[in-house]
């Protein structure tokens, strides 16, 4: 493929069937009402010169290059800005219009370097293509006058230069990071000939509010804004359209490659998640492929405490094969099981699965899901009959009244925040229910109309409050209950009892309950009331319970089944959806089908000649336990690192160190390795061959830029593990893959490489009644028929401050960096977050003596370790914050063994903690964290 | 008992406190129904010995779900 250029049309398409018909240089067309003569001129066929339009952003009508004549009307009007009328003539190229474009390529070109040559943009810059396109040829003025051209560079961006000599105040960029970012960090400063763009105010990029979205770079005409890459390798020749691997957004990239080596990651304005937008980590962190630190090749030994051994992929998978079966044969077919990521692939994730329930005999298989979103696939399987969002992300563009729960969208997902954020900016309402005030709480032109600062633990009476509100006072939606919903009037009488009023339960959660009755009554009177979550919903010991919380309150104000509405996880891995679609439960075949279900069990027995158990295997903290416990000797942990990632890492590691074969598939050497037997080197995303599953049940393609580093592909490995333990599997590509995927599963049932390549992307259930995918579910019925109302008792974690531990460490997640971190710490994304910080209110801090930037320790009564402080209000007194994306730090060591009663998703968001003042002259935080036992 | 047998018993207790709501009967046949369904039989197992052995702090409707169990 060569490379890739979208067209673009100069402004943005206007919605609406309404259309006008006119003729540009005497070609009629028919646009929709609004539309500008720009945009209708190009999709005319013909292409009016222009700098400051760009179809992603609102026309600007600054550079006065694309001006026009229309017949009827005096002067040269920019087309930019000029909707289209019925009947309009417009011509393009006449002498007038001609003279006045050169007329001002002449002005910007006597102020711009000369250059072109040894420019990074030499080839990709739209000045240089335009001074061709209006044929200029002399400029008068001379280059002796007034001019930037001696304008100071800023490189403080690690990923991108300001070259401000060559800016032509277009304002693209300021524009970009308003309407497409939302953060408002860029400026014009000054006015006339002093106009320049400005990062915050006249700080560097790096210094100011700017969060390298890179939405700039991207907009910017010239080399003003440009990736270091370019400037270091030269202009890109090829693009491959893939998916970031990042979090469950799952955006659309086209890859830019000189060769195999990728020069720039650039949003694909098609992508259906994304449209053209990315975040720091999408665009940027892409080094980390080819990081030094890639073990490439495979490498076995006996014991954890010998040296690693370098081999040969066949020696590797014959050591894992027969140990995995010296196992079975010693302590049982169960006593072995395996873990699927959700960073793989669908097709690797099945084979993987498969492996276990075929060649292992069990179905001791479960995901990294297990600790982030498991208790969204019951909840909401429980309430809608299907384990998955409701919408897709475009969405949120039709919500009245936006319902944030648990989740940080400008760091977690800061993509969909950027949607959310321009609805904001539009007019919808805003509620944020956290315990901590996040950004989208006030930040430009933003301001939540009601912060519920709940204490953590206390999501489910707080939405038990919510509903007592609509209930009592008569909001629900009745015809919406009636037609499509079961269970309502247990339900209700259960929220209507007086515990559950927001007066009741203020003293419990901490909500005022003025506040709470507002922002109930406000999401419940909206046209569109949508709710967004994330993992502040699911990891608590009454994860589940919220869940099916949030779908009773969506239903009984008829908030499901149309645009603009719903109950959607926000998903932090970017194949979280595809990895439970694919049968990773140890309780559940491909989409979500029980395993004792005999003839669910014998499509599958058919497809693979094998029979099946029908009992449930063991999920990952039962496998911790089981290993202690003696009864599980073997996994094989595919592509993510439980030793940093899980909670009470003293329990993992003990259970880690109690089994005889650790197999671990991954890019790197990770915490988990440390307890390895094996190590299967993997594949990193530019590498594979498959599909991801975002947040909206979005199935997109992952294309490989290059082969596999290690020269096999992971579902390849798998298969010839499995094939080598005597279960025959084998494919040639993961097409066919996918191909058997669809034969198995009915809401993958019309999905095929074939179809993805033409479509772009689907969003399952895909099959003969939705041919094309499904944005929306539950439009006309619930996928269980009607929907049904659960009573969400309230009860209170077990996890409780104490006099020892009196204050509540909640944990999360910040926007550069990614998880555990495997993969944006090799990347010039440590700039922003280096090490884990603890963040604490000033009133705990100074009870404690801790100034900013202390180390302080961490304790539970699991385990301790020692990080930095960082004063903040962001966080009500009596609670905590930290993130988990540093081995070194390990904030894992001090969460516990609590989890969700119906899943068993860890508590990660509470734990009964204290903090205190290191020690003076400790260096602990560069030690390994202590682990009690 | 060791860590992984608390574990069992600690699982069946949340459970049973997140069902109380329901009634003891009705509470007690979830829970049994939920075990069955997403309990590996070895821990549905460790479970029913730990409740044979009498072990501390059992949760009634948990009592009451193993012999549903059996």
């Amino acid at each position: 493929m060569t490379l890739l250029k979208e067209p673009d049309h100069g402004t943005p398409a206007k919605p609406g069937e309404a259309t006008v018909a006119l003729e540009v240089d005497g070609i009629p067309v028919s646009v929709p009402e609004g539309t500008s003569v720009m945009r209708a001129a190009s999709l005319a066929g013909v292409d009016i010169p222009k700098l400051c339009a760009t179809d992603s952003l609102d026309a600007f009508g600054s550079c006065r290059l694309c001006v026009v004549e229309i017949d009827g009307r005096r002067g040269t009007p920019a087309s930019c800005t000029t909707p289209c009328a019925d009947g309009m003539q417009v011509r393009t190229q006449t002498p007038k219009v001609e003279k006045l474009r050169q007329g001002v390529m002449e002005l910007y070109i006597s102020d711009h370097p000369l250059d072109c040559l040894t420019c990074p943009a030499n080839g990709d810059c739209e000045l240089q293509d335009m001074a061709g396109v209006v044929g200029l040829r002399q400029v008068r003025y001379g280059y002796d006058g007034a001019n930037h051209l001696d304008e100071e560079k800023d490189t403080s961006n690690p990923y991108f230069d300001f070259d401000a000599s060559k800016c032509i105040a277009c304002s693209r960029c300021v524009r970009a990071c308003g309407e497409i970012q939302g953060t408002f960090a860029l400026t014009i400063e000054g006015r006339g000939f002093d106009s320049k763009v400005a990062a915050g105010a006249g700080e560097t990029f790096m210094d100011s509010e700017c969060v390298s979205c890179g939405a700039c770079v991207q907009a910017c005409p010239t080399s003003t804004l440009q990736e270091k890459t370019v400037v270091d390798l030269g202009m890109p020749t090829r693009s491959v359209l893939t998916t970031c691997a990042y979090c469950g957004v799952g955006c659309s990239f086209k890859a830019e490659l000189r060769g195999d080596q990728v020069v720039r990651m650039v949003p694909y304005k098609d992508g259906g998640a994304n449209e053209g937008h990315a975040c720091v980590k999408g665009r940027f962190a892409f080094g980390y492929a080819t990081h030094p630190d890639r073990q490439l090749k495979p490498m076995v030994r006996d014991k954890i405490t010998d040296p690693w051994r370098e081999v040969e992929w066949d020696e590797a998978i014959a050591t894992v094969a027969t140990r995995m079966k010296a196992l079975q044969d010693t302590y049982g077919q169960g006593s072995v099981g395996a873990i699927t990521s959700s960073r793989c692939t669908n097709e690797e994730v099945y084979v993987v699965q498969k492996m276990v329930r075929a060649a292992f005999g069990n179905n001791n298989v479960d995901t990294c899901a297990r600790v982030c979103h498991s208790p969204t696939g019951y909840g909401l399987k429980q309430t809608f009959g299907e384990s998955a969002g409701t919408q897709d992300f475009r969405s949120v563009a039709e919500a009245d009244v936006i319902m944030v729960i648990g989740a940080n969208p400008t760091d977690g997902h800061p993509v969909f925040a950027s949607r959310l954020k321009r609805r904001l900016r539009e007019g919808a309402r805003l509620i944020v229910v956290d315990p901590r005030r996040i950004d989208l709480v006030r930040s430009p032109h933003i301001s939540a109309d009601h912060h519920l600062q709940l204490r953590p633990s206390t999501n489910v009476a707080v939405v038990n409050a919510m509903a007592h509100v609509v209930v009592t006072e008569n909001l629900a939606d009745k015809n919406f209950v009636a037609e499509r919903c079961e269970g309502y009037d247990e339900w209700a009488a259960f929220v209507a009892l007086p515990e559950n009023s927001p007066e009741a339960v203020e003293e419990i959660t901490g909500v005022p309950a003025g506040e709470l009755r507002a922002a109930a009554r406000l999401y419940a009177g909206a046209p569109n009331g949508a709710i967004y979550y994330g993992l502040g919903v699911t990891e608590h010991s009454q994860g589940s319970t919220m869940v099916m919380g949030m779908a009773n309150l969506a239903m009984a104000c008829g908030n499901i089944g149309r645009d603009g509405v719903g109950v959607n996880p926000l998903r932090g891995q970017n194949n979280v959806q595809g990895s439970c679609d694919m049968g990773s439960f140890p309780h559940e075949l491909p989409g979500y089908r029980h395993v004792s279900d005999d003839a669910v069990r014998t499509v599958f027995e058919d497809m693979w000649g094998k029979e099946l158990l029908p009992e449930p295997g063991l999920r990952i903290p039962n496998m911790f336990d089981a290993a202690i416990d003696g009864s599980f000797r073997g996994l094989f942990v595919h592509g993510e690192d439980i030793a940093q990632s899980d909670p009470n890492l003293g329990h993992v590691t003990a259970a880690l160190e109690a089994m005889e074969l650790v197999v671990v598939q991954d890019l790197f050497l990770n915490e988990t390795a440390k307890f390895a037997h094996v190590f299967l080197p993997g594949a990193s995303f530019l590498e594979k061959d498959g599909t991801f599953t975002n947040a909206e049940r979005r199935v997109n393609r992952v294309r490989a830029v290059m082969p596999p580093k290690s020269g096999k592909h992971e579902w390849q490995i798998v298969a010839e593990i499995a094939t080598a333990m005597g279960y025959p599997m084998a494919y040639d590509h993961p097409g066919e893959i996918m191909d058997e995927i669809a034969k198995v599963t009915p809401t993958f049932e019309g999905v095929s490489f074939a179809l993805l390549d033409k479509l772009g992307s689907i969003q399952w259930p895909c099959n003969e009644a939705a041919p094309e995918g499904t944005p929306t579910m539950h439009v006309d019925e619930f996928v269980r028929g009607k929907g049904r109302f659960v009573v969400t008792s309230y009860v209170p974690t077990s996890e409780r401050s104490t006099r020892r531990y009196p204050l509540v460490l909640t944990t999360g997640r910040i926007l550069s960096q990614y998880n555990v971190g495997a993969q944006t710490r090799r990347t010039h994304n440590v700039a922003w977050h280096a090490e884990d910080v603890l963040e604490i209110h000033p009133h705990d801090a100074e009870d404690r003596g801790i100034a900013d930037g202390d180390l302080v320790s961490l304790a539970s009564r699991v385990g301790a370790t020692t990080l930095r402080a960082q004063i903040s209000d962001r966080m009500p007194t009596g609670v905590v914050y930290t993130t988990f994306h540093h081995p070194v730090t390990g904030a894992n060591v001090v969460t516990t063994e609590n989890s969700d009663w119906a899943t068993n998703c860890p508590e990660y968001k509470v734990t009964a903690v204290q903090v205190a003042l290191a020690p003076q002259g400790d260096r602990a935080a560069a030690e390994p964290a202590e682990v009690r036992a | 008992m060791s860590a992984a047998e608390a574990s069992e018993t600690r699982m069946a207790n949340d459970i049973a406190r997140n069902l109380a709501h329901l009634g003891f009967d009705k509470a007690a046949a979830e829970l049994a129904g939920h075990i069955g369904r997403f309990w590996d039989p070895r821990m549905r197992g460790r479970l029913l010995a730990q409740v044979d052995a009498g072990a501390p702090g059992i949760h009634p409707l948990v009592e009451q779900a193993v012999k549903l169990l059996r």
